[in-house]
């Protein structure tokens, strides 16, 4: 922890500044002087520090100076072998992970309910995905994490697959059992990757589930900016000791700007010094706001804040308690009918509401105070717009048949079907609902009947439908080549005479 | 050499106090407080450098906020105060035999401490044996009651601070149902004169409104306060402060005031015409 306490890109942006350094190159506005209304917006401290790479704040294309020691301090604070800054986000540092080990072909496990940055990775890249049922908690309808028995079949069924992708923690703070999926991937020769956009306070407090360079994965996507305090948009990439840093280096330069932000790395700089020197007691404060937030809402009747108690020892094996998850359909309201009750009614922004639950998240900035005006809110909620209460839709899992890789289907010619005629046809779209934002269809898979039942029963029972250009998913777009196979139906329309809206 | 204590009442308008001495500063979990002496306002307790009251003037606001609603009611027994923590506001209520208990809860414990020791002539009313003393989050306070008080008085800082939980629609709500039928709520609503605090005034007054069916607002002089014009808020589940007004039994009962009467309660709802037209403007808002 020696260095911890520096912040050399951060310091770097002060010495600059302090250097009163004439500017002829880029950003044009000069530190503010050449836009009055973003100095006036963000303050002249801010745009002083939004800059250019030069000699004396290094390159992040190609990190020799303050960039590789800031990358350095990160891996350390981690427990990295590598740490890449990444300023397009998470979503960057997955496809980063998913490029660096799949060519096109290649196959790569992953569970169902993967983040979109995850499938568009495989768009891009070519890769075949291989999906795990992350299976669905019955009454609270949340998605969890991979069973380990399911992980050990997907990788006898494709022992040629590159990668075990794993969901850890999920939005709703569940976990797998990282350790022993780690373990099985690496027996078969495969990377254990990670998208720890929910994780990052598990590197820094105590008592919290395992994180993904502890558990021995290869490659981690950390959003830093969820829960660990960096401004929007930055995040970090680590790699474990097998992993070749340089080579990851020139995957992520393919696709990310060559004009990263300063703002952003410094931010996380700042951030990363922070949780190295006070993760600590900032997350055990953080836990113990939210077991008591827990506590006090379990007393409210209607809502139930769940917890450890939904744990299985296998999809559901560890919970992140930082997570405020309640569930609310015994107080007769849907969970996004009180996230909009919350934000409408009492001017609290929560982070997520699907059909059965809400998600609140806790993290470096919260106060007390705000804590006591959630469980204010939630009491005057339950007295003011109660209904009688309602039952959780009959989830189920299909499994899907992946026709074609999704890169080839997205890119297909494709025409626009009737969903009700389109059984047997290769979907050329995402379809996803919410609840449990799990994937119905990606590009490549095949429409069966059985889908086009439980998406009419799941949209008749309230669900949110995304992905399609039809948001009402009365037509789909199905890849042209495969009309063939199912015999051409009478209603074809062609894309472009389908009426908008 | 001068010492002045000066608030910003707003970005381009001060109040300033020549200060003979300071007695008190410190820092609590929530706030600075700070205790003066002065010539023209005697001594003066400030938390995060606002002025909270003065010995010479807090009379008029504690007069105010505690007999408006009890001559509206005199049978008033059970009340809640939230804030409050000079204990003027206390100090003022147990002078009624009739109220047979007083749930003060303050999120500062040490306000009141350095209230007792500097500013005896409000603290005066906190040893009462039917006052209880509770320190916490009046927020979270009120949120498990239901049907128990006759009168909540919410004598708080202003909504930007530990305050602003206070001025939330929740809070009011959650009011509403700690009260019982003829319950009353008053609270003190803020000035409406500069546009920070008028804001503030007009959503606690709309936020009430919509809670309350007697939503009403009155009215105080107050030098050391912004603009020393000031409102009080008024709710409650029937009673009308002016229709229900208990003229007789409440003069009856002997009380002393320096600042209130019952013709000034009847006075006191007449507002301006521009603080009339603020309170309406927010039923589009």
């Amino acid at each position: 922890m020696s260095d911890q306490n520096r912040a050399p890109i951060y310091e770097a942006l002060r010495q600059y500044a302090s250097n009163r350094i004439v500017s002829f190159d880029v950003p044009g506005h000069k530190q503010g002087k050449g836009n009055g209304a973003l100095l006036e917006a963000f303050g002249a401290k801010c745009l002083s520090m939004d800059l250019n790479s030069s000699k004396p704040l290094d390159n992040l294309t190609h990190p020799t100076s303050v960039i590789r020691e800031a990358e350095q301090l990160a891996a350390q604070a981690f427990g990295a072998a590598h740490a890449f800054l990444m300023v397009g986000g998470t979503t960057a540092a997955v496809q980063a992970m998913i490029f660096h080990c799949c060519r096109p072909g290649d196959e790569i496990i992953l569970p169902r309910n993967v983040h979109k940055s995850a499938i568009n990775a495989l768009i891009l890249c070519g890769a075949i995905p291989v999906y795990i049922n992350p299976g669905v908690h019955p009454r609270l309808g949340i998605s969890l994490g991979m069973s380990v028995s399911d992980v050990r079949r997907a990788i006898a069924a494709h022992p040629k697959a590159k990668a075990v992708f794993v969901n850890n923690p999920t939005y709703y703070g569940v976990c797998s059992h990282l350790e022993e999926i780690v373990r099985l991937a690496h027996a078969s020769g495969m990377r254990a990757l990670v998208d720890e956009a929910h994780g990052t306070h598990l590197y820094f407090g105590e008592g919290l589930p395992l994180p993904a360079m502890r558990a021995g994965a290869d490659m981690a996507a950390v959003s830093m900016h969820k829960t660990g305090g960096s401004l929007t948009q930055s995040s970090f990439l680590l790699t474990g000791p097998s992993v070749d840093g340089e080579a990851v280096r020139q995957i992520i330069n393919l696709t990310q700007t060559t004009s990263g932000s300063y703002l952003l790395m410094a931010s996380l700089d700042l951030a990363r010094r922070e949780l190295a020197l006070s993760g600590r007691d900032t997350f055990r404060r953080v836990k113990r706001l939210c077991a008591y937030a827990r506590a006090e809402i379990n007393k409210i009747p209607g809502y139930l804040a769940f917890g450890s108690e939904i744990l299985d020892g296998d999809r559901a094996y560890d919970f992140d308690a930082t997570k405020l998850s309640v569930h609310t359909l015994d107080l007769g309201l849907a969970g996004i009918e009180v996230y909009d009750l919350l934000r409408d009614e009492y001017g609290i922004q929560i982070e997520f509401g699907d059909i059965g639950n809400i998600l609140a998240i806790l993290s470096v900035g919260d106060r007390e105070l705000d804590i006591e005006r959630l469980l204010g809110a939630l009491s005057e909620i339950l007295r003011r717009f109660q209904r009688d209460p309602m039952n959780m839709i009959q989830q189920e899992y299909i499994d899907p048949v992946v026709d074609m890789p999704p890169q080839k289907a997205f890119y297909a010619p494709k025409r626009k079907l009737p969903l009700e005629e389109s059984a047997g046809c290769v979907s050329g779209e995402f379809v996803m609902a919410y609840p449990p934002g799990i994937p119905i269809l990606a590009p490549g898979e095949r429409i069966t009947q059985e889908i086009i039942r439980y998406t009419r029963y799941a949209k008749q029972k309230g669900c949110v439908m995304t992905g399609p250009k039809d948001i009402e998913l009365k037509f789909i777009e199905v890849v042209e080549m495969s009309l063939w196979s199912c015999g051409i139906p009478k209603s074809i329309v062609k894309t472009r005479d389908f009426p908008s809206g | 050499m001068e010492l002045w204590y000066t608030e910003e009442h707003s970005e381009n308008a001060r109040f300033s106090i020549r200060v003979k001495r300071q007695l008190f500063s410190g820092k609590s979990p929530f706030q600075q407080i700070d205790v003066f002496e002065a010539e023209e306002f005697g001594r003066f307790l400030t938390l995060d450098g606002l002025m909270m009251l003065t010995q010479k003037d807090e009379f008029i606001y504690h007069d105010m906020i505690a007999h408006v609603p009890m001559a509206t009611n005199p049978d008033i027994k059970r009340v809640l105060v939230i804030g409050a923590g000079d204990g003027g506001t206390v100090r003022e209520l147990v002078r009624y035999p009739a109220i047979s208990s007083i749930d003060m809860v303050e999120i500062d414990r040490m306000v009141v401490d350095v209230s007792r020791k500097y500013l005896p002539f409000t603290a005066c009313g906190l040893d009462d044996p039917r006052v209880h003393l509770y320190f916490e989050d009046g927020l979270k306070f009120v949120r498990d009651k239901s049907s128990q008080y006759d009168l909540i008085v919410v004598d708080s800082t202003d909504p930007f601070g530990p305050g602003e939980g206070l001025f939330t629609k929740e809070f009011y709500g959650n009011c509403y149902k700690a009260l019982t039928d003829s319950g009353i709520l008053v609270n003190q609503h803020e000035c409406p004169y500069y546009d920070g605090y008028a804001h503030a005034m007009k959503r606690a007054h709309a936020r009430i409104r919509e809670m309350f069916p007697v939503a009403k607002v009155y009215q105080a002089h107050i030098p050391t306060y912004p603009s020393g014009h000031w409102l009080f808020g008024f709710a409650s589940k029937k009673l009308d402060p002016l229709r229900d007004l208990q003229e007789e039994q409440w003069n009856a009962l002997g009380l002393e005031t320096k600042y209130y009467n019952t013709d000034l309660h009847r006075g006191c709802f007449a507002v301006p015409t521009y603080v009339r037209r603020q309170l309406e403007e927010d039923a589009h808002a």
